[in-house]
């Protein structure tokens, strides 16, 4: 039981850093953008997030650490906005193909953000940003009430924004009208134009706005998961494939987050932990195979959606083409 | 007309060019690196303060500093466009296989097995005759997967080869976990026996790489455009109804094509162990999987412009490389200079294909 709860206590911060990830780039995909950058997105918020927050504690003599959570969190929006705006310019604006776009923006984005992380360090391994702490300050009173408290009360408040964020983003997806049309850009732009959707523009905010949610997966993992650690941020890239997995088992759905990331969270550590609760050991090089798992689940739901062929589980049928008014 | 409904008239319209001239291509395309390499000196600049003249000058010894180097740099630019090359009839089928780092890995992955199993067992032309057909068929097997739900139900390809990678990634880091035994590392195989290691020529174990790569992307040009696999791929990429109209078997050649591209992509991984790291790790194919996929997409699947974009990354990769020892920064440097010299050139794209033209729809454009 003990394993269990310690499995738990693992699955979701894990899964909230993949969480952010995947809404983000769900709001983008929405748009008909499929942005493969998410990797260097989430590298780039986590390393702006950082790198505020630590420079600001060492220039501050009395560092707020109130303001400070709030520098972070404007930081790494806008570091991921930034390069959601880079991806927006040249697909949308130049019509450059979109997987290789991203291909590089997640390039440019793991090399931005370790190049200098390693220059704001200035050379000290390990630093940690003390801001940590206040991300990771539990709900006084609830996260006390024994066990269950812990379990559902024992988080950063990263955590709850991020459930509070999927189920805005289904409302804003199924009950407004700006939602709506965003939605008419990713099936079909040609007609949402006609109807008088200003597509240009829907289709950069959307992923402005979803590269800025995505850099929160990334500032989420270094200052709250990783306790405010930079040096060792290698894992990142592979998280933000991940992201783009869980995108794809939630169905393009937000609702399905709140389940499916933490899911993700499960079978992450499923290495780890499975073990301990069945009280037998397994072989290093099984563990290895085991961390698959997520990737083996995401094929297997792309290619059951592929099989059902229910619409309401279909990619926004515009994804991942270019948009251009006189091409008929 | 319809400027009554707004009096604002845009700054300038974009027009599709018909097909553009082969010098507006490279004054496009020269325009672009140019830019880049500008921007790229802005950084280094920004950064370090230096002189960005004396850093290219720098940059430039990363690949043609001594003949190794220059070996060296020809070592990963053959293993980066036979990638490439790889990939070239998938995406013209418009089969977007991001998923050649796996197929890489599968088949350096299948090499490695091979040279463990069998070597110092069999004479040495078999085991690389074993090697290479297991590691083409590895390959192989690891593209068929997707391209088989792919032809018959549509199932998306540039998610499903993506995640491919990272199973196959956890297969070869198992593999190499079991592999090791006790050791820290996997290190070099067959150290003793040299079992499955290409012989020396001119100095480098790659050099049979870099002949290989030079056959192949003549023999790829050729069938892509001469064969009548190639007319078939490039109408299927065109249209699938098109071609379905005109009697092809579109989920036969979707199949058939993505064999050629993983087992291509196998082949790659079988040229890596034996011709440059004799081992195996996670990180064997390390990236260029994914760099290749814009190499044959800035390319338009022509692969001696392949070979072109392909030799200017590693250029600026080993640059990037030589800027960070000589002026003590951290090598991913070329990933920032790698990613805006890509930008540049995905965005010049626009004006190859595009025209702006200036001023109001009241002018004489319009009226045409």
């Amino acid at each position: 039981m003990e394993t269990l709860f310690a499995w738990i206590l693992r699955a979701v911060p894990f899964g909230t850093i993949i969480l952010y990830g995947a809404a983000g780039e769900i709001c983008t995909e929405k748009a008909g953008n499929l942005n493969l950058g998410i990797p260097g997105i989430m590298y780039l918020g986590g390393f702006a997030g950082f790198a505020s927050a630590y420079l600001y504690e060492k220039g501050a003599e009395n560092p707020n650490m109130a303001l400070c959570v709030l520098l972070a969190l404007l930081c790494a929006f806008a570091a991921g906005a930034v390069g959601g705006l880079i991806y927006s310019f040249l697909t949308v604006t130049l019509r450059a193909n979109q997987n290789v776009t991203g291909l590089a923006l997640t390039t440019f984005g793991k090399g931005v953000s370790n190049f200098f992380g390693v220059y704001v360090l200035n050379g000290q391994t390990a630093t940690q940003s003390m801001v940590y702490k206040t991300f990771q300050t539990r709900m006084p009173f609830l996260s006390g009430l024994g066990t269950v408290g812990q379990l559902l009360f024992g988080y950063g408040f990263m955590v709850y924004a991020a459930v509070l964020l999927a189920v805005g983003m289904h409302l804003f997806f199924t009950r407004t009208r700006t939602g709506l049309n965003l939605r008419a850009v990713g099936e079909n732009p040609a007609t949402a134009d006609a109807s008088g959707i200003n597509v240009t523009r829907y289709k950069y905010l959307a992923t402005c706005i979803g590269a800025g949610i995505s850099g929160f997966g990334g500032l989420y993992y270094v200052l709250d998961y990783n306790q405010g650690i930079w040096a060792t941020t290698g894992q990142i890239e592979a998280l933000g494939w991940l992201a783009l997995a869980l995108v794809i088992f939630t169905t393009w759905k937000p609702l399905n987050l709140l389940w499916g990331s933490f899911l993700f969270g499960f079978l992450y550590w499923l290495y780890q932990f499975l073990p301990n609760v069945l009280g037998i050991t397994v072989a290093s090089y099984v563990t290895d195979l085991v961390q698959m798992v997520p990737y083996v689940v995401t094929i297997v739901v792309l290619v059951l959606t592929s099989l059902r062929k229910k619409r309401e589980d279909q990619p926004p049928a515009s994804l991942g083409l270019s948009y251009f008014r006189e091409d008929r | 007309m319809k400027n009554s409904h707004s009096g604002r008239e845009p700054i300038a319209r974009i027009v599709k060019r018909g097909e553009p001239s082969f010098r507006l291509k490279v004054v496009v395309r020269a325009c672009a690196v140019l830019l880049a390499l500008l921007l790229d000196a802005g950084f280094i600049y920004f950064v370090t303060g230096l002189n960005p003249v004396d850093v290219y000058v720098t940059m430039f010894n990363g690949t043609f500093g001594t003949l190794m180097r220059f070996q060296w740099a020809l070592r990963d630019f053959a293993s980066l466009l036979l990638i490439g090359v790889a990939l070239a009839p998938a995406f013209k089928m418009r089969f977007w296989n991001t998923g050649a780092e796996g197929q890489v890995l599968m088949g350096g992955l299948a090499s490695a097995f091979v040279m463990i199993r069998f070597g110092g067992i069999v004479p040495s032309g078999l085991l690389f005759t074993m090697m290479l057909l297991m590691s083409v068929a590895a390959g192989a097997l690891w593209g068929v997967i997707p391209a088989f739900f792919k032809a018959h139900f549509s199932t998306n390809e540039t998610l499903f080869t993506l995640m491919m990678n990272y199973v196959a990634i956890q297969i070869v880091a198992s593999c190499v976990t079991v592999w090791r035994g006790q050791a820290s590392g996997l290190g070099k195989l067959n150290t003793k026996t040299k079992a499955g290691w290409f012989p020396q020529i001119w100095g480098q174990r790659s050099t049979i790489n870099v002949i290989l790569v030079v056959v192949f992307v003549f023999a790829m040009f050729l069938y892509l455009r001469y064969s009548k696999h190639g007319y078939e791929i490039s109408v299927v990429g065109e249209s699938q109804n098109t071609a379905r109209y005109a009697g092809i078997h579109v989920g036969k050649v979707i199949i058939r094509t993505m064999i050629l591209s993983g087992a291509l992509c196998g082949l790659t991984g079988f040229l890596i162990v034996a011709g440059r790291d004799q081992t195996i790790s996670v990180n064997t194919a390390g990236g260029d999987g994914f760099t290749a996929i814009i190499v044959a997409w800035l390319a338009k699947f022509n692969t001696f412009y392949m070979a072109l974009i392909s030799f200017l990354l590693i250029f600026l990769n080993k640059g990037a490389g030589e800027i960070a020892s000589a002026y003590n920064l951290n090598s991913y440097a070329a990933d920032i200079i790698e990613g805006i010299i890509l930008f540049c050139i995905l965005g010049s794209e626009f004006f190859i294909r595009y025209r702006l033209v200036f001023g109001g729809t009241k002018g004489k454009e319009a009226l045409r």
